[in-house]
């Protein structure tokens, strides 16, 4: 039997908010809810879509955080960020791309869902797969999930030419191979613009 | 990311290594907690360097604040400590540095700080016991400032009388 993995069946979910209030008891975080519960199209509809982190497996979260904050484990879980580090930049909040990181202004620093790691680096389920009632949120074995869903599971995304592979399946119907999220452009790419000179990401690049 | 697609979504930028900046910041935890042995040999050696140099500088303090004294002061006039058994307070080398003179029964004058060295009571000449003795607890001192009974372990500093005239002049400290 292969190893547990995280799966999101947003078709799933029946928006019950189970998965919030579970979060927000795990004994890490006490109080702060790190799952998004995203409503989609709500003047059409009432279907809702649970966001945990996907643990990406070259996260940008940490990738652009100046302060190095943000660590990823051996096992390929992005970590919350650390206290004496992070400095409350928001850039890993911005360059999410499912949005996952929360600033928290009352203790100026950010916070994410790290799938439960004190549980699931001891293979307990995660506060929120505990609870789900429809298991839109499951933490299973890939047989278990073959049995037991109608679609496939994935863990490929695209978001305009942004490749991201991820640690986190999500269940899709079979022939999606890899979702691909369309971007809307709403300002011309930092490539059609003027180089910035003082712009310190291009002088540390330099650096040899 | 793939190559194709890194080459049709950023067409201007190469392929690179991983900067140097970034070999100094991993993401990943392990080598975020990775200790080089350069970097233990060098923790080692300026915390030994650190170490030594406060214990210098605590002898070196402790020297310097533990001199002893040179001033003169007349501490009153030698009349009041002629008989044999008889003792004398006075202040040396400031005011808030209570000291001793006895005349010892074989007819030497002899000062020490008052303080004892145990914790800093006030030590009184006892005739009985032909010492200085500290009622705190219980500490004895013989005439020559040693300490032979109770808690202290130090000796008394010394202090040198110098008689000129019929006046007695406290004219130094010695810190044993």
């Amino acid at each position: 039997m292969s190893e547990r993995a995280f799966y999101i069946d947003y078709s799933r979910c029946i928006g019950c908010q189970s998965c919030v209030q579970a979060c927000a008891e795990c004994d890490t975080h006490r109080g702060v809810s790190l799952i998004h519960l995203e409503t989609i199209q709500r003047r059409e509809s009432v279907q809702t879509a649970p966001q945990v982190c996907m643990q990406c497996e070259d996260p940008i979260c940490a990738r652009v955080c100046p302060a190095d904050a943000i660590k990823k484990t051996a096992d390929g879980v992005v970590q919350s960020s650390l206290k004496p580090r992070c400095i409350g930049c928001s850039n890993c909040v911005l360059s999410c791309p499912f949005g996952v990181p929360k600033y928290q202004v009352e203790i100026d620093q950010m916070m994410k869902c790290d799938m439960c790691y004190d549980r699931t680096s001891v293979d307990k389920k995660p506060m929120c797969a505990t609870v789900c009632p429809s298991q839109a949120l499951t933490f299973a074995t890939a047989e278990e999930i073959q049995r037991t869903r109608r679609g496939v599971a994935i863990n490929r995304w695209k978001f305009g030419n942004e490749e991201v592979t991820t640690k986190v399946f999500v269940i899709v119907p079979r022939e999606v191979e890899r979702v691909n999220v369309e971007l809307v452009q709403i300002s011309p790419t930092p490539s059609a613009l003027a180089p910035d000179p003082y712009d310190v990401a291009l002088m540390l690049e330099s650096v040899e | 990311m793939n190559t194709q697609d890194q080459e049709q979504g950023c067409a201007g930028c190469k392929v690179k290594a991983t900067p140097k900046w970034r070999q100094d910041f991993p993401i990943e935890w392990e080598g975020d907690h990775y200790v080089t042995r350069r970097e233990m040999v060098k923790f080692l050696t300026l915390g030994s360097l650190l170490l030594a140099a406060a214990n210098w500088a605590t002898v070196v303090a402790s020297k310097l604040l533990h001199r002893g004294s040179h001033l003169e002061r007349n501490i009153g006039p030698a009349a009041s400590l002629q008989q044999s058994g008889s003792s004398m307070l006075f202040r040396y080398p400031t005011d808030t540095d209570p000291c001793i003179a006895v005349r010892t029964p074989e007819g030497k004058l002899v000062a020490y700080s008052q303080v004892c060295t145990h914790l800093s009571c006030a030590v009184v000449y006892d005739k009985a016991e032909n010492g200085l003795f500290c009622p705190c607890h219980h500490g004895l001192f013989n005439l020559a400032g040693q300490p032979i009974a109770g808690p202290p372990t130090r000796p008394l500093p010394r202090v040198q009388l110098e008689q000129r005239g019929d006046q007695l002049f406290a004219v130094g400290m010695e810190v044993v």
